[in-house]
């Protein structure tokens, strides 16, 4: 179906469901217990899952296929962003072509910056495509300052041009929509104790994922695929095949930074301010993470990978040492301060120190990441049921 | 007029003269080797052919037309291809992925940007996959991680990689090396049918004279970067320049 597998099919469908039942999901404890504060069904954070999932798959294609390691993709996700709100600002608040011009953009930039980077491989590539995003980010916080806004970054303003917008009415502020459709509204659904909401910028960003998400499965599948595999595995044999390595990396390299410059865009659509901080190598080094930490060259891996690290960020940083002491009360006072103690460093600000633990535990034991972990208890299973029939039917004979 | 034309090529690596005056013409559809000693430059007159180095001097002509100067991959959809002393085979995939890498490089040349095609309805590529794999004995591997195969199976599966690209001259570099005696004769035996039943010349840089006396039709012997001799395979045995380069002065 849709031109893939039965396997593929089925994961994207999975995936489908699960972005689309994300409100539920991702809010199973109600509100006001103690384990509220686990809920990360709210708009915000889920706007952040899919965007990053975007960035993640894309960064995907050329990392996980080529085996190119850019240390440079935030670059490419800034340039996306800086395009959109110019785009809202200039033309109209309306998402979609202030997306359009957000992949053309970084796609034109990652051409330019692909085409020079590629000339070399291995960690001269990396330090390459770090140095233009650092670059990238050095100019946009000071000589391009009019075109950035510097330091400040750009926000929608009530007397940006937007040409092909109305004046706005007497309080009303400019807002990124889908034709008049809000990003920002919101419904809520109260069952019992639990509170859904239900977003229509998250929506838009789910659905946008999900043909990202379908994209790269054909990627993955296609002969062009296949040759990206190929670049990883062995250059020489394919320059020995008659095939030309160059214009297939960067290809790849266009398309992942293509897939970067859109989630930069989406950032926008969703909150329409725009800061050089986007650029800043970390945020290149995050994108790596995700796609090591949820398995590379996998399909599913990156978007696993984009989802724990911004869950960890914003749910494991916001607890402190007051909502420990909540938790372990029943303890007794020298027992309770101890074990907190020996908590405190893996939560709140510290929550880096948990990742970085997981991220080394995921790289040595789970080299595939956690698809990998998944494949393995998936095999676990199968071997306990294999084990079983055959016992079972043993003494039938 | 030779398929493949060698004039006066030499070559210097700094202090070292690795190739000189070396002449050299393979006639179409013969299996010509080349012997000599270890250091004789074997290997280095095989990298001007395919594009890897660039000779001082001289000219190699493929077909009436200069390698020289072209990449690799543009030497190779001239129709020259290469086995390696090592099989170099794209171990991370499948051998049927292997095998579809060169047929789809032979059906849509050195580029071409197919994104969005799936390659499992690629039916042609495929048919002509598997009738290779089949040709070759592989096909019960096909879906085998070509890293977990056999040095013998993946020699095997570089040369169907090559041969599916239906080249005009296959250039072997030592294909038995470091292979056991049945491996050896197992690749003799493939290396004579596919000069029996196909239209290809074949030059072969052989240390194993066992395999050179079995498949060449004429042999070169190549000594500090010269050619010394070049005849018919009896008349090289006995001959005693050769011995001379081989065993030294007191044979």
């Amino acid at each position: 179906m849709l031109g893939l597998t039965k396997k593929d099919y089925n994961l994207l469908l999975i995936v489908a469901c699960l972005t689309m039942l994300a409100p539920f999901i991702l809010n199973p404890f109600p509100e006001g217990s103690g384990l509220a504060q686990f809920n990360a069904g709210y708009p915000d954070l889920m706007q952040r899952f899919v965007i990053f999932g975007i960035f993640a798959i894309g960064f995907n294609i050329l990392f996980g296929l080529t085996g190119y390691l850019s240390f440079g993709h935030a670059a490419f996700l800034g340039v996306g962003s800086y395009a959109a709100i110019w785009m809202m600002k200039l033309l109209t608040t309306n998402v979609i072509p202030a997306m359009i011009l957000a992949v053309a953009i970084a796609g034109a930039f990652a051409l330019l910056v692909g085409y020079v980077s590629l000339r070399r491989s291995g960690i001269y590539f990396s330090i390459l495509t770090l140095a233009f995003a650092q670059m990238s980010y050095a100019l946009a916080y000071s000589v391009l300052t009019p075109i950035t806004g510097g330091e400040t970054g750009l926000q929608l303003k009530l007397d940006d041009a937007r040409i092909l917008d109305g004046a706005l009415g007497a309080g009303e502020q400019a807002r990124a929509n889908l034709f008049g459709l809000n990003m920002s509204s919101s419904y809520e659904l109260s069952v019992g104790s639990w509170l859904f909401t239900f977003n229509t910028g998250y929506y838009i960003a789910a659905v946008i994922m999900l043909l990202a998400f379908y994209l790269a499965i054909r990627i993955f599948r296609s002969p062009f695929g296949l040759m990206l595999r190929a670049v990883k595995s062995n250059q020489q044999r394919l320059n020995y095949t008659g095939l030309n390595p160059r214009p297939y990396t960067l290809a790849a390299f266009v398309i992942s930074g293509m897939y970067a410059g859109l989630a930069g865009g989406l950032m926008v659509a969703m909150d329409t301010q725009v800061g050089p901080e986007r650029m800043f190598w970390t945020a290149s080094g995050e994108v790596v993470l995700m796609t090591i930490l949820g398995g590379a060259g996998t399909l599913i891996g990156p978007v696993l990978g984009a989802g724990l690290i911004k869950y960890m960020e914003n749910i494991l940083s916001k607890i402190n040492s007051d909502i420990l002491h909540t938790w372990f009360a029943f303890l007794p006072d020298g027992l309770e301060d101890f074990i907190i103690t020996l908590i405190y460093p893996f939560i709140g600000k510290g929550w880096h120190l948990t990742l970085g633990i997981i991220f080394m535990l995921v790289v040595i034991f789970l080299p595939g990441g956690l698809v990998e972990g998944g494949q393995r208890i998936a095999k676990l299973f199968k071997r306990k049921d294999d084990a079983e029939d055959t016992a079972a039917s043993t003494p039938a004979e | 007029m030779g398929i493949l034309e060698v004039k006066n090529v030499g070559k210097r690596f700094g202090g070292l003269q690795a190739l000189n005056e070396v002449n050299l013409s393979v006639a179409e559809n013969t299996c010509h080797a080349i012997i000599g000693p270890n250091g004789a430059g074997k290997s280095t007159l095989l990298n001007c052919f395919v594009g890897k180095l660039i000779p001082d001097t001289g000219s190699v002509m493929f077909d009436g037309q200069s390698v020289l100067g072209r990449t690799p991959y543009e030497i190779n959809q001239m129709g020259i291809s290469r086995v390696f002393q090592t099989p170099e085979i794209f171990s991370d995939l499948s051998v049927l992925e292997n095998m579809m890498i060169p047929v789809l490089a032979k059906r849509d040349g050195a580029f071409r940007m197919h994104a969005y095609a799936d390659m499992m309805s690629e039916k042609d590529i495929l048919e002509k996959s598997e009738a290779m794999l089949e040709d070759m004995g592989l096909a019960e591997k096909r879906g085998m991680q070509a890293s977990s195969m056999s040095r013998g199976d993946k020699r095997r599966l570089e040369i169907a990689m090559c041969l599916s690209q239906e080249p005009r001259l296959l250039l072997l570099d030592e294909p038995t090396a470091g292979m056991a005696r049945a491996d050896t004769n197992n690749t003799i035996d493939l290396l004579k049918q596919i000069k029996e039943e196909r239209d290809i010349t074949i030059a072969i840089i052989e240390h194993d004279m066992h395999v050179v006396f079995s498949l060449a039709d004429r042999i070169t012997v190549l000594a500090q970067g010269t050619p010394l001799v070049e005849d018919h395979p009896e008349n090289i045995k006995g001959h005693p320049k050769v011995r001379e380069a081989y065993l030294g002065e007191a044979a």
